[in-house]
């Protein structure tokens, strides 16, 4: 059962990988590396949310900490994005563990309140501190293309290989954490917090470290968005826009499947940027649109998501091999 | 002298203007079993969430093995090796009965194996083996409280208190849990034990301890306790008792 289900993986890992090298298109290149971003922001999201049953509506908050960190050190004192990066996944990590402890108090709904009012909070500071220009925004300067500049101009395929890298990170991060003792001890608080308490598990820690890691890949991802794009301002990296997409295609996907968030992501992703191609200035949101959709049909039909339907056609299958076996 | 395991002084727990718990001390001894009988809404499971951490006393102290225990986190009481099973029972539903009763086993394991080794032990003993890849949501009540028992004990817990793991359950069944109490005290285990199922504790209870409106109103061996007015008044009621004299 184990064996065939990691090579599964690895053959979507893989072929995700030699993707823009067979189809050798900018525009294409341009979505697969949005792909990546949103596939490994849906499986950090997924640590805290999938695994330990914390729903957050504000991993924008860590997204944008996670780009304007790299973004101002770089603007301001010329430091390596790429020391800016692990700077702001620290100080996301910090910051998760600031807001989120005293909101660990909070039951179901209302921790995810919490979140979504955290997260508004933090993107209103940004708008209006002038230190990091405020609502107007951080042009990144344009320096001399390289890996210790984090900037290159002449091809997509080094964003693509430094997102595909963070994507594995996460994943196997994901995949490491739901092996191991805390995978077992996360999915314990999200289906009674106080069987888990009377297993020994010290539930508040737990959901911190959870929340913390969870935190920490979102702002990394953020700061490779920054880096990407080469401009932020907070209702680019903040809005609740990022947090709602990064829940929305990893429960259409499936919720707490390390699956889950791929196939959320291949779905969203060129369904958004193709409509824009397509449509132009006047689709604007028609790709929530079809995807709002796609979320009722599947909330109704499968609540566990794309990964749940598969699953299931799996067991059927296994059912009717031991019934022809029993038969035979 | 027995050692002492289990040592309530003075507990109190009110909700409000409600006391549930009044003054209530006693105490269980190493390897002992012990039962905790009386009406519904006598404070039994009050007094398990007091011990056990889920509520802080109102006042009173808690000791385990010595150790005063009074408003620990309940993960630092089950770490000390004390635990609970739950009256209502809490299967986590979304995992399979062996990744269950896996989750108790890495308290004591270092590692992954360890734990499964822990957990396949413990699965065997409570007679959930076969069903170890059903999830647990699919159990029914039987099972489910066995899986509730199989993922404590996989905490390697020196004392474990159940709350009316037998209610629900048919004869043969009864006869099952009874005879997997006694296992676990020929292991070591010392239990104390909330039921209403007087016929299947009565014989294996070492002491009786009785719950009326909050208050304790006897403790002995079960032979006395049967006797004894004051309870046979708190269950069957001032009348009958008065009945009962007459005839």
């Amino acid at each position: 059962m184990k064996k065939p289900k990691i090579n599964t993986l690895m053959v979507i890992l893989l072929s995700i990988l030699i993707l823009p090298f067979i189809y050798t298109n900018n525009n294409f290149c341009h979505i697969l590396i949005l792909f990546l971003i949103f596939a490994g922001l849906g499986e950090a999201w997924n640590i805290i949310t999938g695994f330990a049953g914390q729903t957050s509506f504000g991993h924008a908050a860590f997204f944008g900490i996670g780009a304007y960190t790299s973004t101002v050190l770089f603007y301001k004192f010329h430091i390596s994005p790429w020391f800016g990066m692990i700077m702001g996944a620290f100080l996301a990590a910090i910051i998760s563990a600031l807001v989120s402890y005293p909101c660990f108090k909070l039951k179901g709904h209302y921790f995810a309140i919490a979140t979504l009012a955290i997260a508004e909070i933090i993107k209103q500071i940004f708008v209006s501190w002038d230190y990091v220009e405020g609502a107007t925004g951080i042009s990144i300067p344009i320096v001399e293309e390289g890996i210790y500049n984090f900037q290159f101009h002449s091809s997509k395929i080094p964003y693509f290989l430094i997102a595909y890298i963070l994507f594995l990170a996460v994943v196997y991060t994901a995949k490491a954490i739901e092996k191991n003792r805390m995978g077992y001890y996360l999915k314990a608080i999200r289906d009674s917090h106080e069987a888990a308490e009377a297993l020994g598990i010290n539930t508040t820690i737990y959901k911190l470290y959870a929340m913390m890691i969870s935190a920490a890949f979102t702002a990394s991802l953020g700061t490779l968005y920054a880096q990407y794009i080469l401009y932020i301002d907070p209702f680019m990296v903040f809005p609740l826009e990022i947090s709602m997409k990064i829940v929305l295609l990893t429960v259409l996907g499936g919720i707490g499947s390390i699956y889950g968030p791929i196939i959320g992501a291949a779905v969203l992703i060129p369904l958004s940027e193709y409509t824009r191609i397509i449509l132009g200035g006047t689709g604007k949101g028609i790709d929530l649109i079809i995807f709002g959709a796609l979320i009722v049909i599947i909330a109704c039909y499968e609540p566990n998501g794309i990964i749940g339907i598969l699953k299931q056609k799996r067991k059927k299958g296994e059912h009717i091999h031991a019934k022809a076996k029993a038969l035979s | 002298m027995q050692k002492q395991k289990l040592c309530l002084e003075n507990i109190t727990m009110k909700f409000g203007n409600l006391i549930a718990n009044e003054d209530i001390s006693f105490v269980v001894n190493e390897g002992e079993i012990v039962s905790l009988i009386g009406p519904n809404g006598a404070g039994k499971t009050t007094l398990f969430n007091c011990i056990t951490g889920f509520y802080k006393p109102f006042s009173g102290k808690v000791f385990f093995e010595g150790t005063e225990i009074t408003g620990w986190p309940p993960h630092r009481i089950t770490a000390l090796g004390l635990t609970r099973t739950f009256q209502i029972v809490k299967p986590l539903k979304e995992m399979t009965v062996r990744d269950n009763v896996l989750t108790g086993a890495f308290l004591r394991a270092k590692n992954r194996k360890e734990a499964e080794e822990i957990a396949d032990e413990v699965l065997h003993f409570t007679q959930l083996y076969e069903k170890r890849d059903l999830l647990a949501s699919s159990l029914t009540i039987v099972d489910k409280k066995r899986l509730e028992l199989a993922r404590i004990l996989a905490t390697k817990p020196k004392m474990v208190m159940l709350d009316e793991v037998m209610a629900g359950l048919n004869t043969t069944e009864i006869k099952q849990a009874v005879d997997m109490c006694l296992k676990l005290r020929e292991s070591g285990i010392t239990l104390l034990i909330v039921e209403h199922i007087m016929e299947a504790i009565m014989p294996i209870s070492d002491r009786v301890i009785v719950l009326n409106a909050g208050k304790k109103i006897a403790e002995g061996p079960p032979q006395e306790i049967i006797n004894n007015e004051d309870v046979i008044k708190a269950y069957l009621g001032e009348r009958y008792h008065a009945k009962s004299k007459k005839s």
